[in-house]
């Protein structure tokens, strides 16, 4: 059996809603993370400075938990070659359907968006078909 | 946007990181034993997004009165009411990439932080698959 953590699970929820209902409150921005990354590669525009200083505060929060002494467990078990491909379908996947599990699937299902409960459906059943696929098929890890 | 604003921003993306953090969400081992139905399956993280879409749903009905401002990025490429091809055959790609790695933009880039040169070659990754959108989009 796997080790349930919903108590954390239902914690960690929290602070993702609570953080995208404080963005969309105050900037009038939808936290969705593909699209804010995304929007670092045109041309600075007043956009620019919010999008560069969530992100940076994302990649912060790493950094505050591990300097707290607190373990940032990331078992990747896919092959560099695997995670380029990987990369690549996850950056341009999310900009052909327009968002990604927090864009999509949080903030667009919030807001019962028939597009993004599709979107979402579509990717999580696609990604469970893979781990299928990659785990008991073809018997690899 | 004044310097308020910025300080307000890299908070809620700390917040936001914090959240991925205590969810699990950042763990691939993890994301993947919860998209691993078929195997020993781990469905923590569907409460990962059950207790997000309670909190931003409750807040945007009782406290933030006002939409998202209109813009390419707030409406996730399109009308709420559009299901095209390029919807689903996104998603396709973005389930597709998941599956592999077990990792997403917003994990990604919280993954930054452990220094992993795995988190690198995604993130590397991840950026060129934003550019090859653009210049597929463009052409």
């Amino acid at each position: 059996m796997p080790e349930l953590t919903l108590i954390s699970a239902c914690l960690g929820g929290a602070l993702i809603g609570g953080a995208s209902a404080l963005l969309l409150y105050s900037h009038r921005r939808v936290a969705g993370i593909s699209g804010i990354a995304a929007g670092l590669l045109t041309r600075w525009s007043q956009e620019s400075g919010w999008r560069l200083a969530f992100i940076l505060g994302l990649v912060a929060s790493g950094l505050l938990y591990q300097a707290l002494g607190l373990p940032l467990p990331i078992n990747i078990d896919a092959s560099p070659g695997q995670l380029a491909a990987a990369g690549l379908l996850v950056g341009f996947g999310s900009r052909l359907g327009g968002g990604c599990t927090s864009g999509h699937g949080v903030c667009g299902i919030a807001r019962l968006s028939p597009r993004s409960i599709v979107a979402t459906l579509t990717f999580m059943l696609t990604a469970g078909v893979v781990v299928y696929l990659t785990r008991h098929v073809m018997g690899a890890a | 946007m004044n310097g308020k604003s910025l300080i307000f921003a890299f908070g809620y993306g700390l917040l936001f990181g914090l959240g991925l953090i205590v969810a699990g969400m950042t763990n691939p081992a993890k994301v993947k034993a919860f998209l691993d139905v078929g195997g020993d399956w781990d469905p923590s993280l569907a409460f990962v997004m059950l207790s997000a879409l309670l909190v931003l749903g409750v807040a945007q009905r009782l406290w933030i009165k006002t939409e998202a401002e209109d813009n390419e990025t707030n409406t996730c490429g399109g009308d709420p009411g559009l299901l095209d091809a390029r919807l689903i055959l996104g998603a396709v790609l973005f389930g597709v990439g998941w599956g592999i790695s077990g990792i997403c933009p917003g994990p990604a880039l919280v993954g930054l932080s452990s220094g992993l040169g795995g988190s690198y070659v995604f993130i590397a990754a991840l950026f060129a698959g934003f550019a090859l959108f653009r210049f597929w989009n463009k052409s």
